[in-house]
């Protein structure tokens, strides 16, 4: 017990010793944490658009009105010349086209129907989708307006209606932030855990100094918790630090047992520390060890169904995602803090997370050497 | 001259002598690409929903059947009481509920009007707003069916999806990926593999050696330029191969903005480094400072647009935002110089800024 209060007391005076690692440790998780959560929004407020209307009727005139009185669109060009709003589009400064092609009033007043364009620069997928709902939203209302003007009652006897209601439960505003916080905070104790973990071991190995510790009557295990605990205290208190500062700026919902989220986060750092010593072990240089840990973090994150959604990938990525522990941390966090879920709620993932744990670690402690 | 190459030729041996690095090197880039390119898609299939249907008569079930038959939803549960949603959602599989009143097709016969409220799990804001547009997009379109007949005066909306027509998430990640990858393997392996030099002692041995200091930093920098751009080549080439996105412009001005871009993120790496004494704080600067900018505020996820002002202003500050527009521009919409010149003197005037500052950082005595 006392060797890995050394070792401990050892990796805490390097971590505090070093000037420049402090506040890249304790800093500036925090700014970016408080910068990126702003950024990373879906929310969709000006839908640039470009105006082509060949038919200058009341009716045309009225539905680009429409547009341009909507909050979520800004006209940025009216113009009658299509290859100019192209061209503007080619540029990136408009995002939709809506054209109205000429003899559009005639045609709807003579045919019962007519066509307008929605031209959409679609190079983000998932913006181009939610801009065509909110267009073809927009004209339908504009569409009913339009019959509601020119029938009469009696004309409309037959038309049935079905009234649809929608509510937004949890985040009635939908408010990103609140969404993104937990979530971000998430990956930022990731990055920093798994990187300090990560280079630690090799970093010894490089400099020479593994092979002291290795002549020593140290045993694996008591090394690898050594190694373990500190980071994972620092890790734990940044967890706990962000949250603060995600209550007290964003006030983010904390629906959910508190205790439920230090229980799983303790194994879920375990599981990454763990992560980053078996990185360590493997590989020779800071660079490799570097590198590895990126292809993993990278891999991690993007699936971890933060930034897309995790139902929609293929059967075989969702099996492989099992792999993931940022998912399941994710899940947690945002299933407790958001939905206040309970512990049967979040059970299947935090037993995944101890299967993990164990496993990990006792690969890691197996995987380190005192031969070299 | 010769002295310079005998040094290119040691980098190199450095990095092709280390098997795992040089396969994770050019290993990373395919996997990562492929693996994306299958997984990551923006839009929605196979939604877990919850339907509470009381009335169960048939226009209620042809409804349901439309909205499960899209293809976004899979039905997960019936539910026998509206007050099962809750624990539903917080069990956390079900995104959506439905719920219609009762005696539906009774009361849409009688009274011409029924009601049915959709409620989405908005823990996660972005899918439930998109799940209950689907919704209701697919209702109101059974609805223009049912009523065709009566209704006059349709205006029917044309929509054509411009440079992507089949809105695949690939697009986007190809333009990201490599912006991400170069900014690392350039930026990130130079400041690296200098600063490992300063930490093992062995720059001390390279400055007193007959070679100039710039010829040092040229030289530790160049083979990291040749891997750069084979792995640019490896992610368009993929890109293009196996996800079919299209190289629209000219394929040598896209290989030079890559080139450009690998040089701004080298003298990236430079500055880092000469700033830097251990690897473990350049490492630390250049992955925490990096990469998750990299990945939002460089309009490869999140575009750039609907950010509010204050961290618009930042993005203009991220030079990848810069080669994210500029590879978008040539390789989707095909344009040429006269579109992206403006991008490129800015990614050019990062450049000449980080070496600058790196050149006036830069010590020949280390103590």
């Amino acid at each position: 017990m006392k060797t890995i209060f050394y070792i401990i007391q050892k990796e805490f005076l390097q971590v505090f010793r070093n000037r420049s690692m402090l506040p890249i440790i304790f800093v500036v998780p925090i700014v970016q944490l408080i910068i990126l959560v702003n950024a990373a929004t879906f929310e969709m407020k000006h839908i640039r658009i470009s105006v082509v209307d060949l038919d200058l009727s009341s009716t045309s005139r009225k539905l680009v009105s429409k547009f341009g009185g909507s909050p979520f669109y800004q006209v940025r060009q009216t113009t009658f010349s299509y290859k100019a709003a192209e061209d503007e589009m080619k540029k990136g400064q408009v995002d939709m086209i809506l054209q109205v092609p000429a003899g559009f009033e005639k045609k709807l007043v003579c045919e019962g129907q007519a066509k307008v364009q929605f031209v959409i620069n679609a190079i983000n997928g998932q913006t181009a989708g939610l801009t065509n709902a909110y267009s073809t939203m927009i004209l339908l209302d504009y569409n009913r307006e339009v019959v509601m003007e020119n029938t009469t009652p009696a004309m409309m006897a037959g038309v049935k209606n079905i009234l649809t209601e929608y509510s937004y439960w949890y985040n009635p505003k939908l408010n990103y932030k609140t969404y993104m916080v937990p979530g971000i905070l998430v990956l930022l104790v990731t990055i920093i855990g798994l990187l300090l973990s990560g280079m630690n071991i090799v970093r010894e190995k490089e400099i020479g100094t593994i092979e002291q510790i290795n002549v020593t009557p140290i045993k694996k295990i008591q090394f690898i918790a050594g190694k373990l605990i500190p980071f994972w205290i620092i890790a734990m208190f940044e967890l706990a630090f962000g949250l603060s500062v995600g209550k007290l700026l964003f006030n983010i919902p904390m629906e959910g047992n508190l205790g439920l989220i230090f229980m799983s986060a303790s194994v879920y750092l375990f599981v990454i520390l763990s992560f980053g010593l078996l990185v360590s072990t493997i590989t020779n240089t800071q660079q490799q060890s570097m590198l590895v840990s990126f292809f993993f973090m990278v891999v991690f994150i993007l699936m971890s169904g933060l930034f897309t959604s995790i139902e929609s990938m293929p059967q075989w990525a969702q099996n492989l995602d099992r792999l993931n522990p940022v998912m399941y941390f994710i899940r947690i966090m945002r299933m407790v803090l958001l939905k206040g879920s309970s512990f049967a709620d979040i059970s299947q993932h935090f037993w995944s997370l101890c299967i993990y744990a164990v496993l990990i670690n006792s690969l890691a402690i197996r995987r380190y050497r005192k031969v070299s | 001259m010769k002295r310079f190459r005998g040094f290119v030729i040691k980098e190199f041996y450095h990095i092709f002598r280390d098997y795992r690095t040089l396969l994770i090197l050019f290993g990373m880039p395919a996997v990562q690409l492929l693996l994306f390119g299958y997984v990551l898609t923006n839009e929605i299939k196979d939604a877990k929903i919850a339907i509470y249907d009381p009335s169960k008569d048939v226009v209620t079930r042809r409804i349901s059947d439309k909205i499960l038959s899209s293809g976004y939803f899979l039905l997960e549960k019936n539910l026998h009481s509206v007050a099962e949603i809750g624990p539903v959602f917080r069990q956390g599989n079900v995104k959506l509920a439905l719920i219609f009143e009762t005696d539906f097709a009774q009361k849409l016969e009688k009274t011409g009007t029924a009601r049915v409220q959709i409620i989405g799990d908005a823990s996660d804001p972005n899918t439930a707003n998109m799940l209950v547009n689907y919704t209701t997009g697919i209702i109101s379109n059974y609805l223009v069916s049912m009523n065709s007949a009566a209704v006059p005066l349709r205006i029917i909306p044309e929509v054509r999806m411009m440079y992507n027509g089949e809105l695949k998430g690939v697009y986007m990640f190809v333009p990201g990926l490599m912006a991400m990858l170069l900014m690392l393997i350039s930026a990130l392996m130079t400041s690296l593999s200098i600063t490992r030099e300063k930490e093992l002692g062995t720059m001390e041995l390279l400055l007193v050696s007959p070679l100039r200091p710039t010829q040092v930093i040229i030289g530790k920098v160049f083979p990291y330029v040749f891997l750069s751009f084979v792995d640019a080549c490896i992610i368009l080439g993929l890109g293009n191969a196996v996800f079919g996105v299209p190289i629209q412009g000219s394929i040598p001005l896209l290989l030079m903005e890559c080139f450009l871009y690998i040089t701004m993120a080298l003298s990236l790496g430079i500055l880092i480094s000469s700033i830097t004494s251990s690897q473990q704080v350049a490492m630390l600067i250049s992955l925490v400072l990096l990469m998750l900018p990299t990945i939002i505020l460089s309009g490869f996820i999140f575009p750039v647009e609907n950010m509010p002002w204050i961290l618009q202003a930042l993005c203009y500050l991220m030079p990848p935002k810069y080669f994210i527009s500029i590879i978008k521009s040539i390789m989707l919409q095909g344009n040429g110089m006269a579109y992206v010149w403006r991008e490129t003197l800015i990614l050019l005037g990062f450049t000449s800024l980080f070496l600058v500052i790196s050149i006036k950082k830069f010590n020949v005595r280390l103590a």
